[in-house]
């Protein structure tokens, strides 16, 4: 194995708000020091727009559309070690708060009574994905190897769990860094 | 307590725990300091035996501890990781059963469940979750009543008929059927006498019932279980009512 090779690194968001990435974010100086260690594929960062063959996947958000199927498969298939960020990723967190209305219930209460600048539409463009009619914690369709909880977890948790994981030892969390707020 | 014969003695994962007569190995442990997890059990009140955390080895079977008389050289396993692990599956469930968002509850922090979940380092709920449609009763003025929280410990029932002497809550139903309901012809919190003021209204240990306008009086970070783990804070003489 090449010793330079830096950990190559993706993530993504899907059902989720970026709060994960923004707190990935929230390491500030040490992004120097995690960019000395991997090298970012897919990722908000990057713009690339699809994951080649990495070593960690990170993902953020649970699984509300088909389109975060289709991402979702592509890191797992690409990915060797998957990562679940953040409370909508393990258990469907926030947007998951719509799981118990139906479905065009919440379509019907967000375009059509209130209406937008668009006027009273639900918007049936076929460049936009399936929604489902629940939104899935990300471990319900792809086999997950790491679970880091929180919403989100603090840049100090993120960086104590990605270090532990690059630097190959079993990720542990201190008790205040194990959060599912 | 303090009762005379206390000469007899059991052991806890080999830490000699001495017992009087009439007291369950919880009773017992609490008193000498020896976590056992629970979430059903509060010492306010009658064992109810029901969440299952609390099941320790006896001389090699498993038992409730918070039902189960403490007895002279009995050998109880407790902190282990086989009960643990049994422990961690319990509440996962308990998590996939309901639907506990916790970003977006307001007893996040407060909450017994999470704080178990937390001592048990349970990294997922793991399960497949059954995301039941479950009511929320905000026709009481002081006071919500999410079911989607509920565990079925029945600590406001408990409460509410032996504290309080209203029969607020009550069970009803089987199996996954089972459910907490409120005694009233309406089946709402708001066509009973339940206060705020009611012990039932403080036992909680989810955010399945909560006091309305309190919620983020207390900041997320300077809650009871941010920063002490629940064995510590369970072990504390009385535990403090559910805000």
């Amino acid at each position: 194995m090449n010793e330079q090779r830096k950990i190559r690194l993706a993530t993504c968001s899907l059902a989720g708000c970026f709060g994960c990435h923004m707190s990935l974010l929230d390491i500030d100086e040490k992004l120097f020091d995690l960019l000395a260690m991997v090298e970012f594929d897919r990722t908000p960062f990057t713009d690339i727009k699809h994951c080649g063959p990495c070593d960690i996947g990170i993902v953020e958000g649970g699984v509300s559309n088909a389109e975060n199927v289709h991402v979702l498969k592509e890191f797992r298939k690409n990915c060797k070690v998957l990562v679940a960020i953040g409370a909508c990723a393990i258990t469907g967190g926030v947007p998951a708060l719509r799981n118990n209305i139906d479905l065009w219930d919440c379509f019907q209460e967000v375009y059509l009574y209130e209406g937008g600048l668009e006027g009273n539409q639900i918007p049936n463009d076929p460049e936009l994905p399936l929604p489902f009619d629940k939104v899935y914690p990300v471990y319900e369709v792809v086999k997950v190897d790491y679970f880091l909880p929180g919403c989100p977890p603090s840049a100090d948790t993120i960086w104590k769990f990605l270090t532990d994981l690059i630097e190959g030892r079993e990720p542990k969390l201190d008790y205040e860094m194990l959060r599912y707020d | 307590m303090g009762a005379p014969a206390m000469s007899k003695t059991m052991t806890i994962d080999g830490k000699n725990v001495p017992f009087s007569d009439g007291q369950t190995i919880m009773d017992a442990a609490l008193a000498a300091g020896v976590y056992i997890p629970h979430l059903c059990h509060n010492p306010q009140f009658e064992p109810h035996g029901s969440c299952k955390l609390c099941v320790v080895s006896v001389n090699g079977r498993n038992m409730t501890s918070c039902t189960m008389p403490a007895a002279k050289d009995m050998v109880v396993a407790n902190n282990t990781p086989e009960l643990n692990s049994d422990r961690k599956a319990l509440v996962q469930m308990l998590f996939v059963e309901g639907n506990h968002i916790c970003p977006a509850c307001e007893a996040s922090g407060n909450c017994q469940l999470q704080a178990a979940a937390y001592y048990l380092e349970m990294l997922s709920p793991h399960y497949t979750h059954f995301y039941q449609p479950r009511a929320v009763d905000a026709s009481h003025p002081e006071i919500f009543l999410d079911l989607n929280r509920c565990i079925l410990c029945e600590l406001c029932v408990r409460a509410s008929r032996e504290v309080d002497g209203k029969n607020v809550f009550g069970i009803s139903g089987r199996g996954i059927g089972t459910r907490l309901v409120v005694n009233a012809a309406s089946g709402r919190l708001g066509d009973t006498n339940f206060a705020a003021t009611d012990k039932a209204a403080h036992v909680c240990p989810t955010g399945a019932i909560l006091i309305k306008r309190q919620g983020y009086k207390i900041p997320i970070g300077q809650r009871t279980f941010d920063h002490k783990n629940i064995s510590e804070v369970q072990m504390e003489p009385m535990e403090p009512d559910h805000e």
